[in-house]
Formats: C-alpha cells, structure tokens, sequence
C-alpha cells in the first residue's frame, strides 16, 4: 500500500495560511513602515496576475510574452462596461473575464499547436495586435489617453452594499479575490489537469503517446491563464479607474515575466508571489533612492536567467535544506524557447 | 483476423524511401518479434504504426477498426502503447508519477482541475503496482532522472504498461543493457507475455528467438521474411547474419 502522506494539495496549506494572515493584516502596519494602502492593492492584483502566468510559463513550459494583451483586454472591457452599461462590480468583472477568456481562446488556437520560440514570437505579435488596436481604436478605447474616470462600483452582496471608495476597502476586496484565486489555483496545480500539465512540460511527445490530446490542454491552459489576467485587469481598471494600453505594451508584458522568473516560477507555487512582491518593494524602496531601480530589477532578471533560473523560491528551498531546482528550472528555461523533438 | 494489421504500408523521408509496401499482423495474446539491421526501419515503423508519422499509403487497422494516420493519443486512447528506444520519460517526476499520469483511469479525468490527484490511493496503489512488475519496488519516490540506466529502462517500459494496453510494442528495450540486465529484462517480457500482446523490435537475436512467437525481419524497409523462430533460422539472411551463432 503507498498511503502518500503529503501536505501538498490540502485547501489551504501553511505557506498559503501565512501569506494570508500576512496579507490581512498589512491595512494595519503599511503605514507604520513608511509605505501606503495603495501598494496593497498593486501588489494583490498582480500576484492573481503572476499567478495565472505561472500556470503558463513554470507549470506549463509556455512562454506567454505578450500576456499584457489578456490583462488590458480585462482592464478595457470593465471600464466599458461601467461606461457604456450600467455600475456593477460583479458583472462588470464577470464581463471582463469573459472578454479575455475569449480572447486567450481565439488565440490559443494558433497558438497550441507551437512551441518553443514559434510560441514566445507569436504571442509577442498577437500582444502588439491587441496593443495597436488599444491606440487606434480611438472611438472604443481612447486612444493613447485610454479610458478615464470609470467609476468603482461598490460591492453588493445580497442587500448589504460595501462602497469601496477607499483604498483600505477596495484592498479587502482585492484581497479576498486573491484568496479565492490561491485556494482554486493550488488545487488546480496538484489535480490530474495540473499533472498533466507537469508531464507536458517535460516531454510533450511521450505525454501524446499516453493518450494525451497536448493541444487541448495546451488550448485549455492559455484560456484559463488568459481569464485570470483579464480577472487582474479588471480589479486594475477599478483600483486606477482608468485603463490604457501602457499595459499591452511589450515592456508590461515583460515585468510579469520578470517577476515569476525572479521570484522563481519554475521551482515554485509561490514564485510569481515573491517576484510581485520584490517588484513592487524595488520600485518603492529602492525607487526613493535612485531612479535607476528598474536597471537594478532587470540586473536581477539578468543574473537569474543566467545563473539562478530557479529564482528566489529555490534559493529559499536551498536554504532550508531542500533541493534548490536549480537543475529542473535550468531544464525548463532551456526548454521554453527550444523547438524540441516532435 | 488478426488484432493488428497494416497493410501495403509505404513511407519516405524527402527522397529516401524507408518503408516499401510492408505488411505486418500481430495475433492477441502472442508475442511477436521484428528484427533487422540499423537503419532497416524498424523505429519507422513503430512510428507509422503508432501514430507519429502518418503512411504515405497503405492501411492500418486495430480489431478491424481503420486507425490510419490518427493522432498518436488517438491512437493510445484506442489500447496500443509503447515504449521508446531513445527513453522518453518525464525526468522530474518520480518513478511513480512518471506511472500515474499513464494509468487509464487517471487519463480519463485528466481534466479535472479540483481533485488532488496525491490523494488518489487506488491510483497510487496500481502505479506501485506496475513499478514492482517492472522490477523498481522500493523506488517509487525517486526521480527518474536519478534512476540508473537499467532502472530507466525498465520505468521505461512501465510507463506503456500502466496503460493496460491491448498491445504493447517495445521499441529495442535491450538497448545499451549489459548481459546481466539484458537477462533480467528477458524475464520481464517472458513474464509480460502471459497477459498481454507484444510486439517488440530487437536486435539481439538471442534474446528475440527465444521469446517471440513469430519473428518479422525487416531488410531496406522491406519485410524479408515472416514465420516462426525455427523456420526462420533456415532463412539465408537470418543465418548469415547469425555468424557466430548467436542464434
Ligand atoms: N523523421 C525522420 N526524418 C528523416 N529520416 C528519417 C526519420 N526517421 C528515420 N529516418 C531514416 O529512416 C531510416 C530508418 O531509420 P529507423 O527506422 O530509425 O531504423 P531502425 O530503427 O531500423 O534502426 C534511417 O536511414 C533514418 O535515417
Ligand atoms: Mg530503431
């Protein structure tokens, strides 16, 4: 009998329960560590962002590099619908994810059937597509001034309704979409769907000859991945109450692949966690200091890609004296550009 | 009618015609052999046979079923599984995730995005199951990039039988094994054989005329001769290529 005792998979793990407990409590101490409410919100939003990435780029092997499109598509279609419909946050959102399921749909079709550097080159270009729509489309999405003054609806549940005018209110809400965001995305990671994911990565053609259909899952996946950055966009639209394309922009898209590499993606759940979070502290912190803080974040980009593809979390796991991963991500770095046997 | 049959198979790379009009039927519940000189295309094939290249004519039928040019998963969802001659394992999985992503019953909801699949103990428990048959009881935790080379070829031809295949193919499963491993793994098919349909391509004569209940021998791309181990070993070609009297 193999009883696999493991914590890997319960609904709410001790690394999740920490980060949460973390997260709850930052309204309180933000402040006194000379920082602010609105960080709170950047950092939750992004991390479902990097989240969704992940399952792409660490789990998946698929190098998504104009991600930026599926988040704007997110923040554009909330703002219309505030706009141009009515003031609903539920909808509003529903509708925003739905937009960019849609389109990570369309896409994905072109795109499952590639690999390796065919996959990053035609996710760039459908990324510009959608970028050059943002600018052009003047009538629909603003042009470069994007759209201005959308309204944050306030929250209704049942009969009880929650303005969320304030930061400290709008980041509870944030948060709590986080949560529900790590809980289903942890399960996702340990079920079959996840697992054969894994096995994708690995080696594509023996997942086929067990019996997998890789486009599905591959098709399936960038959806999925492509909702969740539209689910991101959407709480972005509403936190900034604008939207524009500078976060189409290849240079977007990029961050988000900087921060799950940084914070160790291919190793980690956590990693897109981590990378958001030193992100954000960089720009903050190290901004007051010199301007030159995001050469110092694309250094660190620099220096793990060369020598630490297994990112923070896996210098982390070393450190407590498990495998770091070095190998394995080193494996998944080299394999997200390569072409590979078929 | 046989389990298996192609029929008037031909395939060529650009200008290189590798297989000519081959004819092949694999019986239920036998063992049969193909064997040949490098380069004879044979892994050509497995590969038309299976899925990974589709003939440039002729046709392919399992149970009297048409699987011609279907997808290689198509093709496994339908019971043929099989193992690879360059391994192809899923490295950083352990021995017995690299066996559970090919159970059947774990293929089926391979797109349950909810249930944790660690939890599955059946599941668990078949895969063990299939690794002890291979001959890698004990090491269900380790990586298979850590296995030795023997233990990878064995997990190797684990990953094809933990699908319950209706038939399996072994694509030269001695390859690179020293005479002692080669033994252990002649036990394995021996033992295989009494469950299951085999195919399995070998270059090492000994090893196949002692277990195949029928032997193809593919020369050129050409099938050059078909029939039982004893009738074979009167064939010329069988003979002047077993100098040495390895058969
Ligand atoms: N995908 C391919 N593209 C081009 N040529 C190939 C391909 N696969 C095999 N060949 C060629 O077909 C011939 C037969 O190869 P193979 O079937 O691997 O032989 P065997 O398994 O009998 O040693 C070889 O000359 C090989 O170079
Ligand atoms: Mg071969």
């Amino acid at each position: 009998m193999t009883k696999r005792v493991s914590s890997a998979g319960r609904w709410l793990p001790r690394e999740m329960a920490v980060l949460l407990v973390a997260l709850a409590t930052l309204p309180l101490w933000i402040e006194p560590v000379g920082l602010y409410q609105y960080l709170g919100v950047e950092i939750a939003i992004w991390m479902i962002y990097g989240l969704g990435f992940n399952l792409l780029l660490g789990y998946s092997g698929l190098p998504s590099f104009g991600h930026g499109a599926f988040f704007g598509i997110g923040a554009y279609a909330f703002g219309l619908f505030q706009l141009w419909a009515f003031e609903s946050l539920w909808l509003g959102i529903l509708c925003a994810v739905f937009a960019a399921f849609v389109a990570g749909a369309v896409v994905a079709c072109f795109l499952s059937h590639r690999r390796g550097i065919y996959f990053a080159l035609m996710t760039i270009a459908f990324g510009q597509v959608f970028w050059f729509i943002a600018i052009k489309w003047h009538a629909v999405t603003g042009g470069e001034d994007g759209l201005l003054n959308i309204p944050r609806p306030a929250l209704d549940v049942g009969l009880a309704s929650a303005g969320l005018e304030s930061n400290t209110a709008l980041y509870c809400f944030v948060l709590a979409v986080l949560a529900a965001v790590l809980v289903l995305l942890w399960r996702l990671v340990h079920s079959p769907f996840g697992k054969v994911l894994q096995a994708i990565r690995q080696n594509e053609a023996r997942a086929r000859f067990v019996g997998y259909n890789v486009w599905m899952f591959k098709w399936t996946v960038f959806s999925l991945s492509a909702a969740i950055a539209g689910l991101a966009g959407s709480l972005f639209s509403m936190a900034q109450q604008s939207a524009y394309p500078d976060v189409i922009s290849l240079h977007a898209s990029g961050i988000i692949v900087m921060m799950t590499l940084i914070g160790g993606g291919f190793v980690s759940f956590w990693g897109p966690v981590i990378g958001v979070t030193v992100y954000f502290l960089a720009r903050d912190v190290l901004g007051t200091l010199t301007e030159t803080w995001l050469l110092w974040f694309g250094l660190m980009f620099v220096v793990a890609v060369l020598f630490k593809p297994e990112g923070i979390a896996g210098a982390w796991q070393e450190h407590v004296g498990a495998a770091s991963g070095r190998s394995r991500a080193r494996r998944a770095l080299a394999g997200l550009l390569s072409t590979g046997r078929d | 009618m046989a389990l298996f049959e192609a029929r008037g198979i031909h395939k060529r790379f650009g200008q290189q015609v590798v297989l000519e009009h081959v004819d092949l039927s694999f019986e239920a519940g036998r063992l049969s052999g193909i064997m040949g000189p490098n380069g004879a295309g044979k892994t050509t094939c497995f590969n038309v046979l299976t899925g990974r290249h589709r003939p440039d004519r002729g046709r392919v039928t399992l149970d009297g079923e048409d699987i011609t040019g279907l997808s290689p998963d198509a093709i496994a969802r339908r019971g043929i599984a099989r193992s690879f001659q360059v391994m192809s394992l899923f490295d950083e999985n352990t021995a017995l995730d690299n066996l559970i992503v090919a159970l059947p019953e774990v293929r089926a909801r391979g797109f349950d995005m909810f249930r944790r699949l660690s939890a599955d103990d059946a599941a668990a428990d078949r895969a063990s199951a299939v690794l002890a048959r291979v001959g890698l009881a004990g090491l269900e935790r380790r990586r298979a990039g850590d296995l030795a080379y023997g233990e990878r070829r064995a997990l190797e031809i684990g990953i094809a039988l933990a699908s319950r295949p209706r038939l399996l193919f072994l694509d030269e499963p001695t390859s690179g094994l020293g005479s002692e491993s080669t033994a252990r793994l002649a036990e394995l098919v021996q033992d295989l054989k009494r469950d299951h349909s085999v195919v399995v391509i070998e270059h090492d004569m000994q090893f196949l005329f002692a277990l195949a209940d029928t032997i193809s021998v593919i020369h050129w791309g050409q099938v050059i001769a078909n029939g039982t181990p004893d009738a074979l070993r009167e064939n010329a070609w069988v003979r002047r290529s077993a100098l040495g009297g390895a058969a």
